[in-house]
């Protein structure tokens, strides 16, 4: 390297008054300016300010793909399933010959409806207990440790759930609708328990306080105070997590997919038919007549998942607003 | 309700009253309350060992299940590529490839499109627009899996085979990814479509909400000092949003892993490896749901079993890592709030 020139000498110049030859330092040098016109951007900035636009421009596309394809697949599935529907669909058996025409899904309906009432009747007062132990019993240390396992069974691939129920229970004795019940329960469970956690969370402190206060014990709270403020917001979180669940068919295949066409209202002893397991083997049949049920019993499938979770969301809303003011 | 008010109550009984009214009141109370409040705690205690041991189960039975499999096949299994049961052939190397090639196409499809409706969600839409197309989106998760699939099946495959395949083989057919494609229109490529609009809303509704919490200061600041509206996005936004992100992106792709029904409907159950995309294939998920449709013999029903175990290991190792990312992100962003 060599030497830095002495800094006063060049420093020094530019402080100095500039000399009457040399020309007055000007901002607008070599650029026309009118102040009287208008204020777009110029240069570099227009630049930048495109490529926002363009990035803009590709998010609000990204979000219209999405919804294209929402619309895409209800459209197809209203299209092809909506001609089905008729009195006789919701109230026949399938025909004898899963090819045939003609025919309903009612044992399908029955038995989801049934799989659905059992699997929350387990699922829902199980999830609200693990719940209340969370926030009101439970340590920190031991609470973080709960979370974490059930966010990790929230995580487990449905189909694996079946296929170790399949292997503790189904090998060797046969299916019931039960067992189907309990995977589903197993799926909802993580759902509910989070969900009702959160609306815990929301119940205002200063509520338990007065109940302290009061010398009110710790159950009597729950039972008084805590639950009936928080139960509003549990009753969606698990319409929800029904919604959830009502389409769920990978431990199905395991657990109830050897049905007949006869409406069933046991769930111990036999397996019971239900609208995910006919969706899938009418899809693997390939006959004009089975496509056709499957894409009606997909409509009303889908049709109830929808209202279950547009009107759970708006629900949610509502008792999460009462809880928050 | 449960106050010293007993003295007034001739219901006390004798007893009680000999021993003076606030005693009485306290002494009924008290039993009541000690007892309610051990019973809701263990009650309490009890549900949630008994998600603890669902869980434990859950890991145990898929072991357990996959351990005459695997003293049989041994640790080969995992790189054997044909999967023929009647001939007991057994090997996982198929799916393992057919899991990760579905796996890498859907995330790379997926996750810049749900960072940008994320994106859209939280800074560009306004709050009208925001509030009706936030839920829409997150419907596209609602929608069940066999449904997907079944419409994957009759609608998607069908216009892929005659449309997009062909354009893409044309010009990209010089890789091998891009081979010829099957009849059919199933296959790997389509498999990884329906896996992406799976994804996409997950991941999407994810990152919006964690986009929201970037304080609104450091926008701002940026804004204040010129910056356009991307730039907020690029320099504020995404840094500080970026761990969450890769979380969520973990999430989604342990959605596309886990996988069965909706795969197994288009992906056109194929038992070898192809090195196009357009050809058919499985996942372990896939494969799994396959095999239970039908009657697994023992070592079959093992072999599957040892499948679910490898599937199991890589849902453990995305969501654990996947948790550890949110939980310091969450910490992160409490502080961030304060």
């Amino acid at each position: 390297m060599t030497e830095l020139p002495h800094p006063p000498a060049s420093s020094a110049a530019p402080l100095q008054p500039a000399a009457d030859d040399a020309p007055p330092f000007d901002l607008l040098a070599g650029r026309s300016f009118d102040p009287s016109g208008p204020l777009d951007p110029t240069g570099h900035l227009r630049g930048r300010q495109r490529l926002s636009r363009i990035m803009q421009a590709i998010q609000t596309g990204s979000a219209i793909v999405a919804l294209a394809v929402l619309a895409i697949v209800i459209y197809s599935v209203a299209a092809h399933g909506a001609g089905a529907l008729s009195v006789g669909f919701f109230t026949q058996s399938p025909p004898v010959n899963p090819e045939g025409a003609g025919g309903g899904i009612a044992p399908e309906l029955v038995g989801t409806v049934l799989l659905m009432i059992v699997a929350t009747a387990i699922a829902l007062p199980t999830g609200i207990l693990i719940a209340l132990y969370l926030t009101e019993f439970a340590p920190p240390k031991v609470a973080s440790a709960l979370r974490l396992i059930l966010d990790l069974l929230n995580g487990v691939p449905t189909i694996l759930i079946g296929l170790v129920l399949f292997g503790l229970l189904v090998a060797g004795h046969g299916e019931t609708g039960f067992y189907a019940s309990l995977a589903l329960a197993i799926i909802m469970l993580p759902l509910i328990a989070r969900a009702a956690q959160e609306m815990l969370l929301l119940v205002p402190t200063g509520m338990r306080e007065a109940a302290d206060a009061l010398g009110v014990t710790r159950w009597r709270t729950v039972r008084g105070v805590v639950l009936p403020s928080a139960i509003g917001g549990i009753l969606t979180a698990t319409i929800l997590a029904v919604a959830r669940a009502a389409g769920e068919t990978a431990p199905l295949i395991l657990l109830s997919d050897v049905f007949g066409r006869a409406v069933t209202f046991g769930i111990f002893g036999q397996a019971l038919p239900n609208i995910p397991v006919y969706i899938l083997e009418a899809s693997e049949q390939a006959s004009r007549y089975g496509f056709a049920r499957a894409w009606g019993a997909a409509f009303v499938l889908l049709a109830f998942i929808a209202l279950a979770s547009l009107g759970g969301r708006v629900l949610m809303a509502r008792s999460r607003a009462k809880l928050v003011q | 309700m449960s106050g010293g008010s007993g003295s007034l109550s001739p219901a006390l009984g004798p007893a009680a009253a000999a021993r003076g009214p606030w005693s009485a009141g306290r002494a009924r109370g008290t039993k009541t309350d000690r007892f309610g409040d051990a019973l809701l705690k263990s009650l309490c205690a009890a549900a949630s060992l008994l998600a603890v041991v669902i869980l434990g189960a859950i890991f145990y039975q898929v072991l357990d299940g996959a351990s005459a499999a695997f003293s049989q096949l041994g640790i080969g299994f995992l790189v054997h590529e044909v999967w023929q049961p009647n001939f007991g052939h057994f090997g996982a190397a198929t799916f393992i490839y057919g899991t990760v090639v579905v796996s890498l196409v859907t995330m790379v499809i997926a996750v810049p499109l749900a960072i940008s409706i994320g994106l859209y969600l939280s800074t560009t839409a306004s709050g009208r627009v925001r509030s009706v197309v936030g839920p829409l989106v997150e419907m596209l998760a609602a929608i069940p899996s066999v449904i997907l699939g079944f419409w994957g099946l009759i609608v998607l495959a069908p216009f892929l085979q005659a449309h997009a395949e062909p354009f893409l083989h044309s010009t990209l057919g010089f890789l091998p990814l891009f081979g010829k494609g099957e009849t059919t229109g199933l296959g790997l490529f389509t498999a990884s479509l329906i896996l992406t609009i799976m994804v996409v809303p997950i991941v999407a509704a994810i990152s919006r909400d964690l986009f929201l919490t970037v304080p609104k200061d450091l926008q701002d600041g940026a804004i204040a000092l010129g910056a356009t509206r991307w730039e907020v996005v690029r320099g504020v936004i995404l840094p500080s949003a970026a761990s969450g992100v890769v979380a969520a992106a973990f999430l989604g792709l342990g959605r596309a892993l886990g996988e069965a029904i909706a795969t197994l409907q288009v992906i056109g159950g194929g038992n070898f490896i192809h090195a196009s995309l357009f050809g058919t294939g499985g996942t372990l998920a896939s494969r799994i749901a396959e095999d239970a449709l039908g009657t697994p013999y023992a070592l079959q029903l093992s072999a599957v079993f040892y499948l679910g175990a490898i599937l199991l290991a890589m849902e453990l190792v995305l969501n654990l890592a996947a948790q550890a990312i949110m939980r310091r992100f969450d910490a992160f962003s409490a502080v961030a709030a304060r």
